[in-house]
């Protein structure tokens, strides 16, 4: 066990390549702030980004804070009904719109798909850069939102009560959201033109590492989702400031026509905040057990279904809406044919872990917490699939529980994985690793303890979106609370450590995990070209042992990088 | 500095390689938009299932002949457009400008014709609220529907006209070579808002009169 741990060296490995290649890292290139805010370098906007997305995932979980606090006894203690509801809203739709959606593409997406296939920048870096303007403008609308008072329609926006009876800032928060949606399509389209147009020499679609493969497909369904959204969100708007009657049920609107339209792109939605993490894990599951990703062409079937499927499923969120038995049916069989891929893709990652050659640093600590807290999240989704089941808990903690388990279970800890996986690529630096291990470790029990009694307490029947409660509850309502203070520290001490390793980290090789990737075979940091020479490609990713054999079990196999130089 | 040279811009090595990321690029936005427009014609047609009698009565209300003439207008425009974006890929500097610039008069003359039609629906009552004058409760889904695909179309019409206002001007002032994708790409996104309108005009100004 002791000699394959990671870092030793290794028999037949090539001599670290040392020194910068291309020049200056692109944090030295150019100087002052013009060069930052009117940069088009991807690395760059990345990192902008970065900062954007911190400070919503700040402003997002104080929203989750303020629940939390507010729930730990049945009684309304801090918040009044209405003070509650406009809570919830703005942690939702923060979450959901200015976290969660950008996460993992434009921060990771962003500074790595080039790297991954060997382009020097996006297709179109000024879109880039436009792209993150239009983020935090939108921003800045939803902030104002909040600070004048803030919207309490859950982030579902439902009519009639958000065009006829909601007494607050909603024309504000949707036009926030739809901003936030040109932002999205803006950075689907760079990505796609990128990858089907700025692949290097050899990269053929069957040799692009699967995290290019899921900000494909992630991007299909932003750039085809994503204008649904819009236009129900300005039919609202229109509704509000213009007084057009499309919903109103008085006049023979169909408020259930915006049911429709919204989950026809929030389903989607949940594959775009989703898909992104897949790709994540499949790195950093392949690096860490050292082998060769457990069908390669399975994984990109199961990320295209996904993208298409996710279009057909929408009604399982409308199960009691009134609308057919036989839509019901449909869409709960359909939800059960989605459920497939995702199957697909948990069962790969454990056959990649089978006879690998494990090791435990951080990224692959959150790695396995993610596939684990996935696995449950997605099988209750199937619960939900179901009609029958889905009547007795809708709209109870069981379905908060469900999405949390994908979202952050899934989705944030993937993200803090590919954070401390890439972070010696973006800094140069090598994180502390003993207080990642620590906070992987802590992430997964503190978020077990948190949503893990949502799941009971929904199936005892606690209703979701409501301030007070009946006694029975509060045991699972202070477990949750608990937790939720645990899962904060988690989130919390990266922050620290990360920020603490920019100045006293040691310093990263070109290649610090011995991956596969072309995005390894440049300096860390890059240069601002990326590549001192194009990379040429000939092989498939992942050659982290021969093709026919599977990795040794005594020693480590020499790891093969995708791509050389020509 | 040749045209060619001048019109190249990162990361791309080859204008060839450029321009066809630039239409690309569009038709993928285009694919965007077919969804925004989709999932409203849509909505209206669920509505028009639903009410059907209401929908007729209301369609017969629309200004046909403003309609009409706007259709003409825009369709010609479009073909000016052609026009315009081939020229500048060949080179011809004179009868691009000119394709361009009877794009953007057509354009504006569409939107000055819309709102003499608007005023004229205003002033005749026809927007939903205290003074629509017409009776069925669902004529006034239609009406909502009839402001907010024209209004709609009509934002589309101004970004339309502003992009391609400022790819006139500098290409007049010489500073955007003719060789740059911008004209083709604004070319596609022009007959988008075309095309749409294409839809929209049987929808709300034929459908009430057949
Ligand atoms: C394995 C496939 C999945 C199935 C079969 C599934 C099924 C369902 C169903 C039936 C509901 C509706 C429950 C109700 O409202 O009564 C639901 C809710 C939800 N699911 Fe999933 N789900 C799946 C995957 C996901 C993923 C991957 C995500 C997120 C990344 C997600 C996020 C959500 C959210 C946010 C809601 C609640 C929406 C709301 O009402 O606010 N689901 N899911
Ligand atoms: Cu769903």
């Amino acid at each position: 066990m002791s000699d394959i741990a990671a870092g030793q060296p290794v028999p037949g490995e090539a001599h670290p390549r040392q020194g910068l290649r291309g020049g200056p890292s692109y944090l030295t290139a150019e100087h002052g702030l013009a060069a930052w805010f009117l940069t088009t370098d991807h690395k760059r906007i990345a990192l902008l980004y970065a900062a954007a997305l911190t400070v919503f995932f700040f402003i997002g979980g104080a929203g989750a804070v303020a629940i939390r606090m507010e729930l730990f006894t049945p009684a309304a203690d801090l918040l009044s009904a209405d003070g509650y509801n406009r809570m919830f809203t703005l942690h939702g739709t923060v979450m959901v719109w200015f976290f969660l959606v950008p996460s993992i593409p434009n921060t990771f997406g962003n500074f790595l798909l080039p790297l991954m296939i060997g382009a020097k920048d996006l297709a179109f870096p000024r879109l880039n850069l436009f792209s993150w303007y239009l983020f935090v403008g939108a921003g800045a609308l939803l902030v104002g939102a909040l600070v004048a008072g803030g919207v309490d329609t859950g982030w579902t926006f439902y009519t009639p009560f958000s065009t006829g009876y909601s007494q607050s800032y909603v024309m504000a928060a949707a036009l926030a959201v739809v901003l936030a949606g040109f932002s999205s399509i803006a950075t689907g389209v760079n990505f796609i033109a990128t990858v089907h147009l700025l692949r290097t020499p050899g990269m053929t679609w069957f040799r692009l590492p699967l995290l290019v493969w899921a900000l494909y497909g992630t991007s299909l369904v932003i750039v085809l989702a994503t204008p649904v959204l819009t236009l129900v969100l300005l039919l609202i708007v229109a509704e509000r400031a213009f007084g057009l009657p499309i919903f109103d049920p008085a006049l023979g609107g169909d408020p259930l026509l915006f049911q429709h339209l919204f989950w026809f792109y929030s389903h989607p939605a949940v594959y775009i905040m989703i898909l992104p993490s897949f790709g994540v894990i499949s790195e950093l599951v392949t690096c860490f057990s050292r082998r060769q990703v457990f069908g390669y062409t399975f994984m990109v079937y199961a990320i295209l279904w996904i993208a298409v499927v996710g279009f057909l499923v929408w009604g399982h969120h409308m199960f009691v809406s009134g609308q057919s038995l036989f839509a019901s049916l449909v869409f709960s069989f359909l939800s059960f044919v989605i459920a497939v891929p995702s199957a697909i893709k948990v069962f790969n990652w454990t056959f990649t872990l089978y006879r690998g050659q494990i090791t435990f640093e951080a990224p692959m600590l959150y790695a396995l917490g993610f596939i684990g807290l996935f696995t449950l999240g997605g099988l209750t989704g199937l619960f939900l699939a179901s009609v029958p089941i889905d009547v007795h808990v809708t709209d109870t903690y069981f379905v908060v529980a469900h999405f949390h388990f994908i979202m952050v279970g899934g989705a944030v800890s993937a993200f803090y994985g590919g954070l401390h996986f890439w972070w010696p690529k973006v800094t140069g630096r090598l994180y502390p690793e003993a207080w990642a291990r620590f906070a992987a470790v802590l992430m997964f029990f503190g978020f077990s303890f948190t949503f893990f009694p949502q799941f009971v307490m929904g199936f005892l029947g606690m209703p979701r979106r409501y301030q007070v409660y009946p006694p029975e509850f509060q045991i699972w309502h202070v477990l949750s609370s608990s937790g939720a203070v645990l899962l904060a520290a988690a989130y919390l001490l990266p922050m620290g450590y990360l920020a603490w390793s920019l100045i006293w980290g040691e310093r990263a090789g070109e290649d610090p995990w011995q991956a596969t990737g072309l995005e390894w075979r440049t300096s860390s940091p890059p240069p601002r070209d990326n590549f001192r020479a194009v990379p040429v490609v000939d092989t498939g990713p992942y050659f982290y042992h021969p093709d026919k054999e599977g990795p040794r079990h005594d020693r480590r196999e020499a790891h093969q990088n995708q791509g050389h130089e020509t | 500095m040749s045209g060619e040279a001048e019109a190249l811009r990162e990361p791309w090595a080859s204008l060839r390689r450029q321009r066809e990321a630039a239409s690309f690029g569009m038709w993928l936005f285009l694919g965007s938009e077919a969804l925004l427009f989709g999932g409203l014609i849509l909505a209206f047609s669920v509505n028009r299932l639903l009410h059907p009698d209401a929908f007729a009565g209301a369609g017969h209300e629309t200004n046909v002949v403003y309609g009409t003439v706007n259709t003409v207008v825009l369709l010609t425009s479009s073909l000016a457009m052609a026009v315009g974006a081939e020229a500048a890929r060949a080179g011809l500097r004179e009868l691009a400008l000119l394709g361009l610039s009877l794009t953007l008069a057509l354009a504006v003359a569409f939107l000055v014709i819309k709102g003499f039609e608007w005023s004229a629906d205003i002033d005749e009552g026809l927007f939903p609220g205290q003074a629509f004058k017409l009776a069925p409760p669902a004529a006034g889904i239609f009406f909502a529907f009839y402001w907010f695909m024209t209004g709609l179309h009509g934002l589309h019409v101004t970004a339309g006209i502003s992009v391609i206002a400022w790819i006139t001007w500098q290409a007049w002032r010489g500073e955007r070579p003719l060789e740059s994708p911008a004209f083709e790409a604004a070319a596609l996104y022009w007959h988008l808002v075309d095309i749409v309108w294409v839809f929209l005009y049987p929808l709300l100004y034929l459908g009430g009169r057949s």
